[in-house]
């Protein structure tokens, strides 16, 4: 009896290599260019990385093949978790390099782009960040490019909104410890905002902090107009619920980590004041937007990542223009190469869903209009406030 | 300086460890068991909460979820430690922290690895009051003053009832204690019954106040718990009780008095002192060990 199943399993598994080699051969006659996805999924900031992931999804929907020198290439998307945390950056960028990736989009968060970079420079593969902010990214790594504006732009818009436009002289700034993007826009908003000529307080949290109460109390006793604080969307969902708790009167600062809709239904029913700068206004592009929420729509694993409605965020968006950006330098380079497309990026342009993308000379997308949403508190949408531009 | 706002949230928070603390203190008595795994099945609480609340009506989703909560408590229990009775305490230990991973890989895999907000909050404790010229929510009130009355139930139970009386037994000697007649797997059982009940009252409580339930959320007011059972003398539940209070108080009001980057840190510096000076804890008893 034994013996027959031994026998049975080995055949089992003969077929089983045979039904490999079959695949792998037929896969070999089509032509296909892998490009990497390095968002997070899990962690502090999954939710934005699935809701960039949508966006890539949604642009590989329309631009699924690349015609290059008359042959037909298909366009494979290849996702790694990179789990929000910069020590599990470089591995999860090692997987996306091992796997033969010609070019990469992503990340959401700064410091696990940062972490990634490295080992992306060292393969000499292009990476299109998608909505990390922080200077670093491109500055400390030739192959890294972005679609989105940099914390030293974001900073002094958030500055100047809350000093020009709110008219508060004292701001109160937050953020994790240990963060790079957190502690990288405190600097510039600090710089800025003293600039000025108003007062900041800055302080920091451990991660993995749930209470925040005393955080808001010590708000409250430096006499701080708003609460400046670039956290991830976790963090950002208690501080709302923590400054309604402790009757904060001033507003809620936020930077485009905040634009999620869990932040914006976190304070419905309740008296708050939530501001954020961001990528994208919904509306800006209504073919684009009408077009993205039928495909939030067609599935509930979509929208359960785009946090339960189809309101379109801008990281969405950005992981749109990102997935297009490497989709025009696989064309501009005209081979399917990782080298031949790191040298075709820092010439392309094309117009984006959120503007005009051309590279400066350090790989950041060239940006000067900043967009404040506030979050309305009966919908639990984000509303229009004004195009924040920086003097 | 108005400390007063420090101080609510601080005796609050003491509140929350508190109920968490008497869960390791309670099991180590008997067993001599850090239940890492505790900390996880707070954790579960507070999801289930969120899953509960948010499909079913308040008064049907509370009871659920104590109950879920007890149960995981048992059955970790039966299926992770009860076989391992007579194994070295070490085999116990380590039990324990698979225990602990398994919870959480558990919880990764049903979330899908994002935190999960709490957006049904329970009625009339998560309203907004006044107190002492401070705005809160009223759970901030309610927790310290439902946590000394749990707790004084706790210890009349424990001195005047039958399960009481075997839970003390077991906790002096549990080897006489089972030669005594005890059945000392129902004894233990119901100590973690108790444990479990506590911490989901305490999950209730505490997600009430911060609003967001993530894989890692049992992880610092557990371990801030584990630190007051220690700190108070583990084993003694008045003990657990009052070292929750010091250490919450103590970690708001240096967040108050501008150190906030410290306010952990604060509390394993207690840790090692207490550790130093009086190894027992402050209500702690010296153990003998006898031949």
């Amino acid at each position: 009896m034994k013996k027959v199943l031994a026998i049975v399993l080995a055949l089992a598994m003969v077929f089983c290599f045979a039904a490999c080699g079959n695949k792998e051969s037929g896969k070999e006659e089509n032509l296909v260019i892998k490009v990497g996805v390095f968002e997070p999924q899990t962690g502090d900031n999954g939710a934005g990385g699935k809701q960039e992931i949508l966006g890539v999804d949604y642009a590989h929907s329309l631009y699924p093949t690349v015609d290059l020198g008359g042959k037909t290439y298909q366009i494979e998307l290849v996702k790694v978790d990179n789990r929000t945390s910069a020590e599990n950056g470089p591995s999860a960028a090692a997987e996306l390099v091992n796997q033969g990736v010609a070019v990469v989009v992503g990340s959401y968060g700064s410091g696990v782009s940062m972490a990634g970079g490295t080992v992306f420079k060292e393969a000499g593969v292009a990476a299109i960040g998608t909505s990390c902010t922080n200077p670093q990214v491109t500055s400390g790594c030739e192959t890294y490019f972005r679609v989105c504006f940099t914390d030293p732009f974001q900073g002094p818009a958030l500055a100047a909104y809350a000093y020009d436009t709110l008219g508060v002289k004292v701001a109160y700034s937050l953020g994790m410890n240990g963060s790079d993007y957190d502690l990288g826009l405190m600097h510039y908003f600090k710089e800025a905002y003293e600039k000025l000529g108003g007062k900041v307080v800055e302080e920091y949290f451990p991660e993995g902090t749930s209470n925040f109460v005393s955080y808001v109390n010590n708000a409250k006793a430096a006499g701080a107009g708003v609460i400046m604080a670039p956290v991830s969307i976790n963090y950002a969902q208690l501080i709302v619920d923590a400054a309604a708790a402790q009757g904060f009167e001033g507003t809620l600062l936020g930077s485009d980590t905040w634009d999620n809709n869990q932040v914006a239904k976190s304070a419905v029913g309740k008296k708050v004041d939530v501001v954020v700068t961001t990528f994208y206004q919904e509306g800006g592009d209504p073919n684009f937007d009408k077009g993205m929420k039928a495909f939030i729509n067609s599935s509930s694993d979509n929208l359960a990542n785009n946090g339960g409605n189809d309101q379109v965020a801008a990281v969405t968006v950005m992981g749109y223009d990102a997935y297009m950006a490497a989709y025009e330098a696989i064309k501009k380079a005209g081979a399917p190469d990782a080298a031949s497309i790191l040298k075709a990026m820092p010439s392309c342009s094309f117009e984006g869903v959120s503007g005009h993308i051309e590279y400066d000379e350090i790989g950041d997308a060239k940006r000067d209009v900043a967009y404040i949403k506030s979050a309305n508190t009966t919908t639990g949408d984000w509303d229009f406030v004004k195009i924040q531009q920086v003097k | 300086m108005n400390l007063v706002p420090f101080l609510i949230s601080g005796v609050s928070i003491g509140g929350q460890y508190a109920l968490i603390a008497v869960g390791y203190t309670l099991v180590y008595g008997i067993l001599r068991l850090i239940n890492f795994a505790h900390s996880d099945v707070f954790m579960v609480a507070g999801l289930v909460m969120v899953y509960m609340t948010t499909s079913l009506p308040m008064q049907y989703a509370l009871p659920i979820v104590v109950v879920a909560t007890v149960a995981l408590g048992f059955i970790i229990e039966r299926v992770a430690y009860k076989p391992l009775r007579t194994a070295p305490r070490m085999s116990l230990m380590i039990s324990a922290i698979g225990v602990s991973y398994l919870i959480q890989n558990l919880a990764y895999y049903l979330t899908g690895g994002l935190a999960k907000p709490v957006t049904n909050l329970i009625p009339w404790i998560s309203d907004t009051i006044t107190i002492f010229g401070q705005v809160t929510k009223r759970v901030t009130v309610i927790t310290p003053i439902l946590t000394v009355l749990i707790v004084i139930g706790l210890v009349a139970l424990i001195k005047n009832t039958k399960i009481g009386l075997g839970m003390r037994a077991a906790a002096r000697d549990f080897e006489a204690a089972q030669l005594m007649g005890i059945k000392i797997n129902g004894v233990i059982s119901f100590t973690f019954i108790v444990g479990s009940f506590l911490a989901s009252i305490g999950a209730m409580l505490y997600f009430t106040n911060f609003p967001s339930v993530a894989i890692g959320s049992g992880g610092m007011p557990g371990l801030n718990a584990f630190v007051a059972a220690v700190f108070g003398g583990i084993g003694s539940i008045p003990g657990a009780v009052v070292g929750a209070f010091i250490i919450g108080i103590c970690q708001e009001l240096i967040k108050g008095l501008g150190a906030s980057a410290f306010s952990d840190a604060f509390t394993f510096v207690l840790l090692i002192i207490i550790l130093c000076v009086k190894p027992t804890g402050l209500f702690g008893e010296k153990t003998i060990d006898k031949v």
